[in-house]
């Protein structure tokens, strides 16, 4: 049972009222399996809070039109929208003027147009794309089949048994033909963030573009690629309270101006002739047929949803859940946690087995009980093999858990040890 | 009932844990791989078969309770039988968890129906299924 009596625990020390956020989802006042619903997967996929759904609502309902096609009111309202939206998203991740939003379908997606556009034109056999075992598999797998096409071969920033990097030597990885880097901003599996100012320094210092994959951590956490420099930053709407199948490449113009499109089709071009076709400028030209309108209206609302509340108190409301499950797992002595032991450097992502218990069986029970968790190796299989491990128990947080979905989650796993240590 | 008495009933738990039937056969006649990879189950199983008679048969791997529990009644029903008996018990079994059919094991082997429970559970069917859908895999390919 969800404490009436939680003031304190509620109202945390980033003064976030998460009783009054709580409210916005609807999803959170539901049942599950006959119990109060705690929903710790949020890295998989967040809520949606009700303005979110109101304002793809909205489109559908008041005017619903293809964005710049129509010379009659309602389109021009929804391109209008549109377009101020790829400002509105230029702004919340601090996109310098040299820099272009394109809307894409997800992180996938993002990591895909730059493979396919500036990787196949631009890394050739021997050459080294240098990322690493922490990877989510979308950010991994593209770039080892580009490997494969190509003749170049994958590198790894050397990671250490706990999933963070060592970055002692990184310049001396550049002695090899490094062509690419690409690197993820927080780990799916761990919650690590790494120093990615040195990565992206180091990098440029000779002279590599930098793939930042910032699925996890845009939701969290205030994004500025101006002053992180990257070349590239990739993240998905639906992680950060916005709808599925939306979501954003941030990339540098000078580099996105080389590359060849991901998609050809209506809404790409200027002019098309018989045998040739011209290409309207960025960041259009990336973003071949009808896009995804609702989405991108979803994902609007979803930006100044988050801002409304403020990122800061987001991300440190998030170290304080972070913290005390970390505290409360200390109680369990057969429970093994995963990631780095420095909380300042992760994220509230908290992944773990029971003893000899396998996570598909924690999981299960945790569902009897209402509880949403992650199990088995969360698309990162490399990371895994790190661990030495077949998977892990994920519990994700987002700014609207608060410490009774916490407490609520160790009573589960007390019914786990219960019904395997009978 | 609960999910405590259909998923995690003593029995269950005991097959589970039970090591009688785990480890590699050295030289094993027949040997397959399954894997379930969204739950990360990930099993092999090893015969030995003489004279169109399983001897013995075992499994390895990695998988969670329902999954080896259902690996672990699998060596126990099919040892010191012929393909066609076995058959017949992996499709009594498969029936029981994929279809309406009441099970009507053997009694040697009625520990089987304690699996039953699981159909309640969609996402569990297919690991308690796994070594199943793997041996008769091999069965098949022996015919
Ligand atoms: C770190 C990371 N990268 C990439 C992805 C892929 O995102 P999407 O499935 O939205 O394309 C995810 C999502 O699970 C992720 O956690």
């Amino acid at each position: 049972m969800r404490s009436s009596v939680s003031v304190d625990k509620t109202l945390t020390r980033s003064g976030l009222d998460i009783a009054k956020i709580r409210e916005d989802f609807p999803n959170l006042g539901r049942s599950m399996r006959g119990k109060s619903f705690v929903y710790l997967d949020n890295g998989a996929t967040s809520l949606k809070p009700r303005q979110v759904i109101e304002s793809e609502v909205r489109y559908y309902e008041e005017y619903c039109a293809n964005i710049h096609r129509g010379v009659y009111e309602f389109s021009e309202i929804a391109t209008e929208e549109y377009d101020s939206i790829r400002a509105k998203v230029a702004h919340f991740i601090g996109a310098p003027a040299d820099g272009h939003v394109i809307f894409t379908r997800g992180t996938t997606e993002s990591v895909n147009v730059v493979m396919n556009g500036w990787g196949r034109k631009n890394i050739g056999a021997g050459d080294v794309i240098l990322i690493s075992e922490i990877e989510h598999h979308a950010n991994y797998v593209t770039w080892q089949q580009l490997a494969q096409e190509k003749g170049a071969r994958l590198e790894f920033i050397p990671a250490l048994p706990d999933g963070s990097f060592d970055l002692n030597n990184l310049d001396a990885l550049f002695d090899m033909p490094v062509k690419f880097v690409a690197v993820t901003a927080m780990s799916n599996v761990t919650g690590y963030k790494p120093d990615l100012k040195t990565i992206i320094d180091t990098a440029h210092r000779h002279g590599v573009p930098v793939l930042v994959d910032a699925a996890q951590y845009a939701s969290h956490h205030t994004v500025n690629v101006a002053e992180l420099d990257c070349d590239f930053l990739c993240f998905s709407g639906h992680k950060m309270c916005g709808p599925t199948g939306i979501g954003v490449l941030y990339g540098r113009e000078s580099l996105l101006e080389e590359m060849d499109p991901f998609m050809y089709g209506g809404d790409m071009v200027v002019r098309v002739k018989r045998d040739t076709s011209s290409f309207k400028p960025l960041p259009e030209r990336f973003e071949a047929g009808t896009p995804n309108i609702a989405g991108v209206m979803g994902l609007g609302a979803a930006v100044d949803y988050l801002q409304g509340i403020g990122m800061e108190a987001i991300a440190e409301h998030e170290q304080h859940l972070i913290e005390y499950t970390l505290m409360r797992a200390a109680e369990f002595p057969d429970l093994i946690s995963y990631g780095p032991a420095d909380h300042s450097s992760r994220g509230a992502i908290f992944s773990f087995n029971l003893g000899d218990v396998h996570s598909h069986d924690v999981g299960s029970i945790l569902d009897q009980e209402g509880i949403a968790v992650r199990t088995g190796f969360h698309c990162a299989q490399p990371i895994m093999r790190l661990f030495g491990i077949p998977g892990t128990v994920r519990a994700s947080m987002y700014l609207y858990n608060d410490i009774d979905d916490i407490d609520m989650l160790f009573t589960g796993l007390d019914k786990v040890r219960g019904i395997f240590n009978r | 009932m609960n999910y405590e008495e259909d998923l995690y009933k003593e029995i269950i738990l005991e097959n589970y844990r039970s090591k009688k039937n785990k480890g590699a056969i050295e030289g094993a006649s027949f040997h397959a791989e399954g894997a379930n990879p969204s739950c990360g189950d990930d099993l092999e199983l090893f015969l030995s078969v003489n004279n169109g008679v399983i001897e013995r048969i075992t499994y390895d791997g990695i998988g969670c309770s329902i999954c080896c529990a259902g690996a672990n009644l699998l060596c126990e029903a099919l040892t010191g039988r012929s393909f066609e008996e076995a058959l017949g018990i992996v499709a009594q079994f498969k029936g029981m968890l994929l279809e309406e059919q009441e099970p009507d094991f053997d009694d040697a082997i009625s520990d089987l129906e304690a699996m039953q429970g699981v159909k309640k559970y969609p996402v569990r069917i297919k690991c308690a299924l796994l070594a199943w859908n793997t041996v008769e895999g091999i069965l098949n390919d022996a015919k």
